[in-house]
């Protein structure tokens, strides 16, 4: 385990040295003490190694994050996981706004609740969320799923796309051109592997789906208003 | 009264609000219920660098001999924060433009020009394609509102990063991309279904303000581990101030483009209403830069409408360090070719006029996503012709300077030039030609 203390060796030299990671490092495991809400914690990573940061970071903590698996044992503020292509980024208490936002892929963790614009522009990015989730969430939510164990803000998937969003409690209201969707059972199976994968106990069958209504896909006068 | 055929009559006479141009718009939109989009910039008449002159050398100034002597034109960019700035050998950039907007063979055919002229090009939204960033030497990618292709390992190739707030034809707006360019490819790179109307977002996804700028710009650069230089651009509107808030956030370069600028596509009413002049925006984003202590040492780059050595001229001249060409870039590719002039009288427009650039029919192969049309574009005959270009507007750039007595074009100087009209001495703050004065001059008598 290498421990780095971020208030006395600084970003810079923690981000440099977890970017240096190898494919086949040894160094595995890595663990940053005293985060104090610096923002641009374990940006960039392209390894396969572990990250446990030990306590509550600022903006952007695992930003376009690759193959890494980052864990916060604290809050994170806004932007985690923002574009992150692959990897686990996992959140043991609450995150600001725009958590995973853009995401091209990996698995994005929340044990608390999420800010608004969760999953906003997301591409690919799987998101569980354990708690709410705040308005604008999934907006133009491209691929990817968002899993919302609580419930869900104003506009849920505003212009959304393509990802899928299931909601177990209540949803505020939809977003333009989002509606309910029949939940079949691929995606029954889909949501299975969510919840297992990010160790929350949870029974599909109680979950809604939600997606695109397809109605914005293309240029209609009576939809420009 | 008899009637008298041989009376004067009252000539018919179309008034000057309801032009004929604009009762054809009331028609067309009355007809279809939908607004015009179109690609290009403004196309109305603003003030621009053609009413302003250079002064020359005189009684008082030496100038340098027209062909032999040197007048350098290098500049180095993004010199605050990055390891490694970018050494460019002309002040002249291309500009920002979309594989989506343009076919592959114009991207490529863009980095093969800029790389023959020693100059950097740019990446746009959707990503950027190997064609491109294997024939430019240097590329800056862009980091937009949409994110489309995003990604850290092609943001780690770019030679430079360019966040872009907004962009001269509308600033304020996002991105469109009609169905009928998203092929395949497009479609791939930007994760989004074929054949649906794309819209990119106006701001962008995870920060909003100044403040949150400046959190992101260091996440790039932790990300890039701070080697390349980070440019933030903006859509001409408040110049002061954006360049203030850029320079606060953390640019190594500010990119202003004025209303002049082209887009890919947009609503017709949202380029000719939104934003400012070029030559609105220069001498303000200079002042800045100047009032914060950072002229020289922030990069200023210029763009919208830039078409000639002269124009680039001026621009230095007025405290640019370099300028950036696109809609001039893709006439020089071979948009807008009158050789096309048939095909461009099938689709209702002329050459010369034709912006219809969403629609993906261009004859000329540049904009659209069309194979048979693309393939009319030969990248190597077209990047030696963007090259020929560029160099043309450094001669011009370089004989101007020389005139004025300078050994680097950088060299020029606002005192080197007059205006012709009031409204570009009040925007260029430089004298009436024949006076002393200009409108706002301090202890002046406006």
């Amino acid at each position: 385990m290498q421990t780095f203390d971020l208030s006395a060796d600084g970003l810079r030299a923690l981000n440099a040295a977890l970017q240096a990671q190898a494919q086949q490092t040894n160094e595995t495991a890595w663990e940053v003490v005293n985060p104090r809400g610096s923002h641009a914690i374990a940006v960039g990573l392209d390894a396969p190694i572990e990250v446990t940061v030990k306590g509550s970071t600022g903006y952007y903590c695992a930003g376009m994050n690759q193959q890494a698996t980052v864990h916060v044992k604290g809050s994170v503020g806004p932007g985690v996981a923002e574009n992150m292509m692959s990897g686990t980024v996992i959140v043991e208490g609450d995150a600001s706004q725009y958590a995973g936002a853009t995401g091209h892929g990996g698995l994005l963790v929340i044990k608390g609740n999420a800010s608004s614009r969760c999953g906003i522009s997301m591409k690919g990015i799987d998101i569980v969320v354990q708690g709410n989730v705040g308005h604008m969430s999934a907006f133009m939510a491209q691929k990817g799923n968002l899993v919302v164990c609580g419930d869900a803000g104003d506009a849920l998937g505003d212009s959304i796309y393509e990802a899928r969003l299931f909601v177990r409690g209540s949803v505020k209201s939809l977003g333009a051109d989002c509606i309910e969707k029949e939940m079949r059972p691929e995606h029954i199976e889909i949501l299975t592997d969510l919840l297992d994968r990010a160790g929350i106990d949870a029974r599909p069958e109680e979950f809604r789906r939600y997606g695109s209504a397809r109605q914005l896909y293309n240029f209609d006068i009576d939809n420009a208003y | 009264m008899a009637k008298d055929d041989h009376a004067p009559r009252t000539l018919p006479k179309y008034s000057s609000t309801f032009t004929p141009e604009v009762n054809a718009e009331i028609r067309r939109a009355a007809a279809t219920g939908i607004y015009d989009i179109r690609g290009g910039g403004a196309k109305r008449r603003v003030p621009h660098f053609d009413d302003l002159v250079f002064l020359g050398a005189s009684m008082s100034r030496y100038p340098l001999e027209g062909y032999r002597e040197r007048c350098d034109t290098n500049v180095v960019l993004g010199t605050r924060f990055a390891k490694k700035p970018i050494e460019l050998k002309i002040p002249i950039t291309i500009a920002g433009m979309s594989f989506g907007a343009l076919s592959a063979q114009a991207k490529e055919a863009l980095g093969r020009g800029a790389s023959l002229a020693g100059t950097s090009t740019t990446t746009g939204d959707g990503g950027m394609t190997p064609e491109e960033r294997g024939q430019s030497k240097t590329l800056v990618y862009q980091y937009l509102p949409s994110r489309y292709g995003m990604n850290p390992v092609d943001l780690r190739k770019a030679d430079a990063i360019e966040v872009v707030v907004g962009q001269g034809a509308k600033p304020g707006g996002g991105g469109m991309l009609l169905g009928q360019k998203i092929s395949d490819r497009v479609a791939e790179m930007r994760t989004l279904p074929k054949g649906i109307d794309q819209r990119s977002a106006c701001r962008h996804p995870d920060w909003t303000g100044p403040d949150d700028l400046e959190i992101k710009i260091l996440e790039l650069r932790e990300i890039t581990g701070w080697e390349k230089p980070i440019y933030v651009k903006v859509g001409a509107a408040r110049p002061y101030f954006d360049t203030t808030l850029a320079v606060k956030a953390g640019a190594d370069v500010v990119v202003i483009d004025g209303m002049q600028g082209g887009t890919a596509a947009t609503q017709d009413v949202f380029i000719e209403h939104v934003g400012i002049p070029t030559l609105a925006c220069i001498r303000e984003a200079v002042q800045a830069l100047q009032d914060l202590g950072m002229h020289r040492e922030v990069q200023l780059i210029v763009s919208g409408g830039i078409r000639s050595g002269a124009d680039v001229a001026k621009a230095l001249a007025l405290g640019a360090d370099a300028v950036s060409i696109g809609t001039a870039a893709m006439i020089a590719l071979g948009d807008n070719d009158p050789k096309w002039e048939d095909e461009y009288q099938k689709l209702g427009s002329t050459a010369g006029a034709y912006d219809d650039w969403h629609e993906g029919r261009d004859p000329a192969g540049i904009s659209t996503q069309n194979p048979e049309l693309a393939q009319r574009l030969d990248p190597v005959e077209a990047g030696r012709r963007l090259n020929n270009y560029l160099k043309v507007m450094t001669l011009e750039c370089q004989t101007l300077a020389r005139a004025c007595g300078k050994n680097h074009v950088q060299h020029l100087e606002p005192e080197d030039l007059a205006a012709l009209t009031l409204e570009a001495s009040a925007m260029a703050r430089v004298p009436l030609a024949g006076t002393k004065w200009y409108p706002g001059m301090p202890g002046g008598a406006f």
